[in-house]
């Protein structure tokens, strides 16, 4: 057992963090470029190769590390070293939670593609999340600066504001999913409702037998669509990403709460928030977009339909293999949806961003809480 | 020696260190409220350990990560870096309270020699959010109506007493 | 499994350092965050024996979790009032220094 768990975190390490935070610098550049009708960062290379500017990420990291760590004077050296590991830290350990794919099973073994699975997952990524915010207080008051602080104290007050309607934005999705666990909230999706059902519960009209094909996949997006976009928005300013980066204001209070870390230090800084942006991407995608599951095509429906030709053993490892592969594809949609949103608003201000999280988000969400307990009431009444 | 008990008594040295961190630490109030924020988790980590799983998430979540972080808000904003005060007179007072303390942390601890019975089996679901949502809305639904009202009061109370000038 | 007097030892010994701060620290703030660990030792406590009744008449008893979930939202009302406090007398004497306002001391 514990050496699956060692495996399964270590292919996350090796792929989400190896692989794809460093490309996600890549295709912030490039992505950007390509919206500004630009070329983009295409210099780097190595012995006269270049591919599309793919070495820029080796480059940025060969750079932060031969850098030189300055550590302001009078600043409180361990506070100042630690704060980018308490900022990177909880980003990393996010991903425990996140089903990559179902349970197969391979005869008389069960492999579950999720390293850790207790009951409350969800309850776990927003405890987490609150502990992130100690790496921002810390960075903003260890530098013995005022620009720093002020920016730290902006960014930890919206950070603590939106873990608020980050989680009340979820409990609609909780409430039609009835699980808080991250890999049984996948396999509900895995199913398909009737798009007109609700006809059948609120007039009694039992639907016709030819409409019944109308069916959309059970997925978050379509039973709660409110709460996937106030979601979006809450984790978003939570992760101090554009267009919610007051913080770190890049043209006002100079880099705000890391002005003073250079180095590999700001190397760390730089890169949780972009393993940040793939958490938030594979969260979305499992709360919302059905996680590992493949529109229509239930997992028994793959498994039964290759095994009768390749065997039943075959048949899940294809399914497994597909299941993977669907997840990183959405992943990879959230990653592009974020960085096109970035690209493309402009910053709010400070007053704009708390107007937003209290007088706009946190009402909403409450009403949203309410209509769909209102809803599965009706739903429960008319089949019970 | 389960692996349990092994994380236990980690948990446990863990919390008291940060605990007297917290107290004996006169240099720097930033760190002895990051101090308690360690002993927060260590104790999150204990309730998992005595399988309280929603109290433990709900400790991080609340307690260490909204609650300190505000002591942390006012510590920056009034800006108060270090505990260095001018001498007081209090010192035989002080003197008197370390002693007291001590003779009842004795007391305590010589009253649990006498053994508490083995910890019986839980049943299923014991501690999850089904079960605890299920007790504090039907046993306990007056208790969270009251606290919500209570929580209001904080909320007006807190936001009058630190404005500077109402109206 | 876990010795439970431990337990109840572990939340006496926390208890204890929570009262020796607020005895002995000047800082208004530390004395707060004392406060606070002497509500946590508490919340241990209950904790530990919910731990060891779980079970009354056939029925799970959560009771000791509800009673910490209580404790941890007092607190957070206790902080936040008790903190703009801080913040007003900050205002009028310059100083969290319990030394400084003791006026209405004998």
């Amino acid at each position: 057992m514990p050496v699956e768990v060692v495996i399964k975190a270590l292919f996350i390490l090796a792929v989400v963090i190896g692989a794809f935070a460093p490309i996600l610098t890549w295709v912030e550049r490039k992505q950007s470029a390509v919206m500004q009708d630009r070329i983009g960062a295409n210099r780097a290379d190595v012995a006269g190769i270049r591919i599309l500017g793919l070495f820029h990420p080796v480059a940025d990291v060969i750079k932060l590390m031969t850098k030189e760590d300055v550590v302001p004077q009078g600043a409180n050296r361990v506070m100042h070293l630690m704060a980018p590991l308490i900022a990177a830290v909880p980003a990393v350990i996010s991903y425990a939670v996140i089903p990559f794919g179902a349970v197969y099973t391979f005869g008389a073994r069960e492999i579950s593609l999720v390293v850790a699975d207790p009951d409350w997952g969800l309850l776990y990524i927003f405890a987490i999340g609150s502990i992130a915010t100690y790496g921002t207080i810390m960075a903003g008051w260890s530098s013995n600066n005022n620009w720093s602080m002020l920016g730290g104290l902006r960014a930890s007050a919206q950070m603590i504001s939106y873990e608020v309607t980050m989680g009340l934005s979820v409990v609609g999705v909780f409430m039609v999913f009835q699980t808080l666990k991250l890999s049984d909230m996948a396999l509900a999706q895995d199913s398909t409702f009737r798009l007109l059902g609700f006809v059948d519960v609120l007039f009694g009209v039992p639907l016709p037998a030819w409409l019944d094909w109308l069916r959309l996949p059970h997925w978050g997006i379509f039973v709660q669509p409110l709460a996937f976009v106030m979601f979006l928005t809450a984790i978003m300013a939570e992760n101090k990403r554009p267009p919610f980066d007051m913080p770190e204001g890049e043209s006002e209070i100079v880099a705000g709460y890391h002005t003073e870390y250079s180095g590999m230090r700001f190397g760390l800084f730089f890169m949780s928030e972009f393993i940040e942006v793939i958490v938030i991407a594979g969260l979305v995608a499992t709360l919302f977009l059905g996680g590992w599951a493949i529109p229509y095509l239930s997992q028994e429906t793959i498994i039964g339909a290759i095994s009768p030709v390749l065997g039943v053993g075959f048949a899940t490892g294809a399914c497994l293999v597909l299941h993977v592969l669907t997840f990183f594809l959405k992943v990879i949609a959230m990653i592009w949806l974020q960085m096109a949103l970035r690209w493309s608003l402009p910053r709010f201000r400070y007053d704009q961003v708390m107007d937003l999280c209290w007088k706009v988000l946190l009402p909403l969400s409450i009403a949203n809480v309410f209509v769909t307990g209102l809803v599965l009431l009706t739903i429960q009444g008319g089949s019970a | 020696m389960t692996a349990s008990v092994v994380f236990f008594y980690a948990f446990a040295a863990l919390a008291i260190v940060s605990a007297l961190g917290m107290v004996l630490n006169v240099r720097n109030t930033v760190a002895s409220a990051l101090s308690l924020v360690v002993t927060m988790v260590a104790l999150a980590g204990i309730y998992v350990l005595l399988e309280a799983h929603i109290v433990a998430v709900f400790q991080i979540m609340v307690y260490a990560g909204a609650i300190i972080v505000l002591f942390l808000f006012v510590v920056m904003l009034l800006n108060l870096r270090t505990d260095d005060f001018a001498p007081g007179r209090q010192k035989l007072v002080k003197l008197a309270a370390v002693v007291i303390a001590l003779v009842v942390l004795a007391e305590l601890l010589r009253l649990l020699t006498t053994g508490l019975p083995e910890a019986p089996p839980l049943p299923e679901g014991y501690g999850g959010y089904a079960q605890v949502g299920v007790a504090l809305y039907t046993d306990y639904v007056l208790l969270v109506e009251v606290s919500g009202l209570l929580l209001l009061a904080a909320i007006v109370g807190g936001l009058i007493l630190a404005k500077r000038r109402i109206g | 499994m876990i010795p439970l007097e431990h337990v109840i030892g572990l939340s006496a010994v926390l208890f204890v350092i929570g009262v020796l701060g607020v005895a002995t620290r000047r800082n208004l703030i530390v004395i707060l965050m004392s406060i606070e660990l002497m509500l946590n030792a508490v919340n241990l406590a209950f904790v530990g024996f919910n731990r060891m009744w779980p079970v009354v008449a056939g029925e799970p008893r959560l009771d000791g979790q509800i009673f910490v979930l209580m404790v941890i939202t007092v607190a957070a009302a206790e902080v936040a009032v008790g903190l703009g406090i801080v913040i007003s007398l900050f205002r009028n004497r310059d100083s969290v220094d319990i030394e400084e306002v003791s006026l209405l001391k004998w």
